[in-house]
């Protein structure tokens, strides 16, 4: 077996040592009755590197991967080219297979690089400071539901119409056991986000109003009024942002009043991986909130000559020292997708990324104006980034089966979100990266027609 | 409360010091250990290590359509582009101040960062509790097949059948392994696993109309479990330990009661040690009325030699990035299944994948009467798919017969360091029998002034990373040894030589133990003063 370095004979000499017979012996603890002495029946023996990766080749290829396709998927997972140096950086083995830095004279480059990265999203969301980071954008988003409970010291979330569904489903599900009030509707089909009709909806009650910019429309909307209508009422703005890359090209949530900015970072260095692992971003506006924040923080200190080093610190609020009265149970991070994103932004640089934005909003623009043109198709946005809602004659979500029969990968049907069949199912959202060509563009405009014809 | 630094403050420059060779350089580096400055002070925001064909300003929102480039890239028809951009008048025109670096000085930052870690690459990295295993690099390869890698996670069934195929093939591994009814695979990590297998029991009894209100936890148990029972919305009770290290099982006998949904129990415990009563204690708790909840974390030293299932278990975690060999990537991504009983399945949350004779079905909030007593969806998508392929080729190449020689050596490993370092360094419950995939020893018998850390320390400078320290809490000064099925005997008896030296070292009183590490990239750094005046971003 290559992963296991012992010989027999080493195995036997060792058992000498322990004063043990046998490996079995070792196990004398666990009850005889259901003590397993050979392989469990049933699953295969051990196999070779090729033989494995030939079964795992056989599976890949079933799937249609994103390159091999005209792509427009978007709702909350993003499709951009990753240089090659990130992958390649991010398989040094030192960071790679390196554990959570406990040890931080031997772990100053994950944990220098995790100093940037906060520093990195921080300047990314016009916030004072940010976390590690935490499981993704969804569970981000339940934290800073429950931060902003502490916070607050109330119990009620306003979530906005233009959430992405499946934030709303995690946050409904954690409310449902912790005692939180959510109030939530489904969207409706309009070009403008309800940011307005938010505001009116905060009252003393309110911990704290939700909203996703660009939202799950891919509409964009100013929260300046919306935050001072919630710090009016003692409440705080969380906002949302599910592609980083829009905030190379649109004013950040922080600067907008925003109090808690989280996101889902995965378009950044990540790749799509057909939905994780991810990375949940997490930021505050205030640093007098920093000590009600989860996770992990990476702070900057000296070391006992006066060097500058880096330690994970505030561990107070952590569940290994706080336990039961820990801020969050969470306990891992997602340090190597952070490293990612960390990489890509230092490539990319500010330079770099409202670059990559211009580019990814000048191509969406060029599809949404093409898109619209397709009879029976009517664009639904005014202002979107990369991403917008086109309003389609039929079920959406039997159209996208139909284009990815046709081997193109159109859009996300809203019909998967919302199947209430109260005509938000005739709806697809598009979304266009830098990935995509001016051919697939006409290539998606005439499957769209031919579908619908 | 102190808010954190926003002044700018810095520490002041390094000296450069002498290193304790009495050598001196003017640039601070020492040989290959070298100095990196933060990329905010070597970056700048005029500098990028992309390039792009077209635009690299954005049009202002009055006047002026986008560019549409120099006709490098699409064309599709530039006419109809209106003209201004569509950001809705939000454009950020502030710099945000976000440093940039060329290609060939990123890979120099980065990879000279990465010389400052030590991890399993490098060297045994015996952190009890993690199990830092080596990581295969056909994991990696494999992870990053395009059928794989490249994927959206809202792409069609039909064009996805092949990933849904692999959450199949590995939940099919962990469900056999454990002796499970089924797993909920979306959890993406042990902790968060935690929540799926504790909120899957709230809702269980929730469904029979049953409001307990209570969760026992073994005062051993990792930091996560009450936190995780706390978050769930239950009260945490201590369950105390024998003289033994073990569940004290009739204190609680004594405590269940009607109050109880679950007790949460890690087994092999946190000592070290196989729960012998486990299946007395899964009675007990089930005549309550209650569930038991396994912490998976040391799943590592009985995989192929017992199933969990048999012991009684209701709901337990596995964590991928433990037993199955997923790289820990410096604190994350995890991955944290959790298999459950019969009696839990209907309860597990949402989105899971069905077989049918079609093909694999993903289940969501779509098709919610197919679950109708699921208690809901817990994260978005569908779970760490790039952690499962990983799992599944490293399971695959194990085979049955692997895994149980997994166990094997891992349980040797751990016995062999207990019986060869016991006489120098105190083994509580080194007397009671044979530990499992991990030894525990205690600070009894160091010299007064000499603690754990010191200990911990010092091996630092004898080129290994440290053991897991003061953890579990029942022991003074615990220091848990877990080297894992992948180490060599050579590796080991290296290890042991330098522990049993320390140790006598700590017995002795030396007194230069405090100094330690003093050949890592830093000395002991001061975490009070990061807590004290937290600087937690660039402020330059």
């Amino acid at each position: 077996m290559r992963y296991l370095p012992l010989t027999d004979t080493d195995r036997a000499a060792m058992l000498d040592v322990i004063g043990a017979p046998s490996i079995d012996a070792l196990f004398a603890d666990v009850p005889a009755d259901l003590y397993l002495d050979k392989p469990i029946e049933g699953l295969p023996l051990h196999a070779s590197e090729m033989a494995v990766e030939r079964h795992m080749r056989a599976l890949s290829k079933q799937n249609l991967a994103a390159a091999d396709a005209p792509f427009f998927l978007g709702a909350g997972a993003y499709r951009h080219h990753v240089p090659a140096s990130v992958d390649h950086l991010i398989q040094r083995g030192e960071f790679l297979t390196a554990y959570t830095p406990y040890q931080p004279e031997i772990a100053q480059g994950t944990l220098q690089m995790l100093f940037e990265f906060q520093s990195q999203v921080a300047r990314l969301f016009g916030c004072a400071v940010a976390n590690a980071s935490m499981y993704d954008g969804s569970t981000a988003c339940w934290e800073a539901i429950t931060m902003a409970g502490r916070v607050t010291k109330r119990r009620k979330a306003i979530l906005s119409c233009g959430l992405h569904p499946h934030y709303v489903s995690t946050a409904q599900t954690m409310a449902r056991f912790e005692g939180h009030g959510i109030d939530y509707a489904l969207p409706t089909l309009t070009a403008e986000t309800d940011f307005a009709a938010l505001a009116d909806k905060v009252d003393g009650e309110t911990g704290c109003v939700v909203v996703q910019y660009p939202d799950i429309l891919g509409r964009i909307g100013d929260m300046t009024a919306l935050a001072d209508a919630c710090h009016a009422a003692g409440a705080l703005l969380v906002a949302v942002v599910t592609e980083p890359v829009a905030l190379g090209a649109l004013k950040s949530p922080g600067e907008m009043g925003a109090d808690i900015v989280v996101g889902e970072g995965q378009a950044l260095g990540v790749g799509l991986q057909f939905g994780g692992p991810y990375l949940g971003l997490f930021a505050v506006r205030d640093p007098r909130h920093v000590r009600q924040m989860p996770g992990r923080l990476c702070g900057e200190t000296v070391d006992a000559e006066g060097k500058r080093g880096f330690v994970l610190t505030l561990s107070t609020r952590e569940q290994h020292i706080r336990r039961e009265k820990a801020t969050s149970n969470i306990c891992t991070n997602a340090g190597l997708c952070a490293l990612a994103f960390s990489v890509h932004m230092t490539l990319l640089g500010e330079k770099g990324l409202r670059a990559l934005a211009a580019e990814n909003h000048r191509l969406a623009c060029l599809a949404a104006d093409r898109l619209a043109q397709v009879p029976g198709v009517t664009a639904l946005n005014e202002a979107f980034f990369n991403e917008f809602t086109l309003v389609v004659p039929c079920d959406a979500r039997q159209l996208v089966r139909d284009m990815a029969g046709k081997g193109v990968l159109g859009g996300v049907s809203l019909g998967k979100f919302y199947p209430d069949g109260q005509g938000r199912e005739n709806s697809l959202v598009v979304a266009v990266t830098e990935t995509v060509t001016a051919e697939d563009i006409e290539c998606l405009a005439a499957t769209l027609q031919e579908c619908l014809a | 409360m102190n808010a954190p630094n926003m002044s700018g403050w810095k520490p002041g420059t390094p000296q450069a010091p002498e290193g304790s060779d009495g050598v001196h350089t003017v640039t601070g580096n020492r040989g290959l250990m070298l100095e990196e400055p933060l990329v905010f002070e070597i970056g700048n925001t005029e500098t990028t290590g992309v390039d792009f064909p077209s635009p690299l300003t954005l049009a202002g929102g009055a006047g002026g359509g986008p560019d549409t480039g120099s006709g490098s890239t699409p064309t599709a028809d530039s006419s109809r582009v209106r003209e201004g951009n569509r950001l809705g008048g939000l454009d950020r025109s502030e710099s945000f101040g976000l440093p940039g670096l060329s290609e060939p000085e990123t890979v120099r930052h980065y990879t000279r960062l990465s010389r400052q870690n030590y991890a399993i690459d490098c060297g045994i990295f015996p952190l009890g509790s993690c199990t830092m295993k080596h990581n295969p690099r056909l994991n990696e390869k494999v992870a990053r097949m395009p059928g794989f890698s490249d994927l959206h996670p809202l792409q069609p069934e039909s064009t996805v059948q092949g990933a849904l195929g692999v959450i199949d093939e590995l939940a099919h591994w962990l469900v056999s392994l454990t002796g499970m009814a089924g797993v909920a695979m979306s959890p993406k990590a042990g902790a968060h696993g935690e929540l799926c297998g504790i909120l899957t029991i709230r809702a269980a009894l929730e469904a029979r109309g049953d409001a307990r209100q209570v969760i026992l936890v073994p005062e051993s148990a990792h930091g996560t479990n009450p936190a995780t029972a706390a978050f769930a919305g239950y009260a945490v009770e201590n369950i105390p330990a024998t003289a033994e290290g073990r569940v004290d099982l009739a204190a609680l006998e004594a405590r269940l009661g009607p109050d109880v949904a679950a007790v949460m129990i890690t087994n092999p415990n946190t000592c070290g040690l196989f729960e012998r009563e486990m299946k007395a204690i899964s009675d007990a708790v089930h005549a309550a009325g209650a569930f038991v909840y396994c912490d998976g974390a040391n799943f590592n030293a009985v995989v192929g030699r017992v199933r969990p299932g048999d012991l009684g278990v209701d709901a337990m975690h596995i964590n991928l990035h433990k037993t199955f060999s997923t790289p820990h990537g410096g604190g994350g991504p995890g991955s944290g299944p959790v298999v459950l009983s019969e009696a839990l399945m209907p309860f597990a949350p949402l989105p899971f994948v069905r077989k049918t004779d079609a093909g694999f079905d993903l289940i969501e909030e779509e098709d919610d009467a197919a679950a109708p007593q699921s208690f809901g969806r817990m994260a978005a998508f569908h779970g760490q798919m790039g952690m499962f392929t990983r799992a599944l080729a490293y399971i695959l190449s194990h085979g049955a017969d692997g895994l149980r020689q997994v166990s094997g050596d891992a349980v040797l490993n751990a016995n062999y360091i207990l019986r060869r370092c016991e006489d120098v360094l105190d083994a509580p419950f080194g007397a009671t029998g044979p530990c499992m995939h991990e030894a525990l020893f205690s600070d009894a018998g160091f010299a007064e002034g000499v603690a754990t850390l010191d200990l911990a320390k010092a091996l630092i400078d004898e080129g290994f990373h440290p053991m897991t320290m003061y953890f579990p809490l029942v022991v003074h000064g615990a220091m848990l040894v877990e080297p894992t099925e992948c180490e060599s005997k050579a590796t080991l008896d290296q290890f042991i030589m330098a522990l049993r030296s320390i140790a006598e070292r700590a017995r002795a009183g030396d007194e230069s133990l405090h100094q330690a590490p003093q050949l890592a990239p830093r000395r002991r750094l001061d975490e009070t003063l990061a807590a004290r005046r937290p600087v937690l971003a660039w402020e330059g």
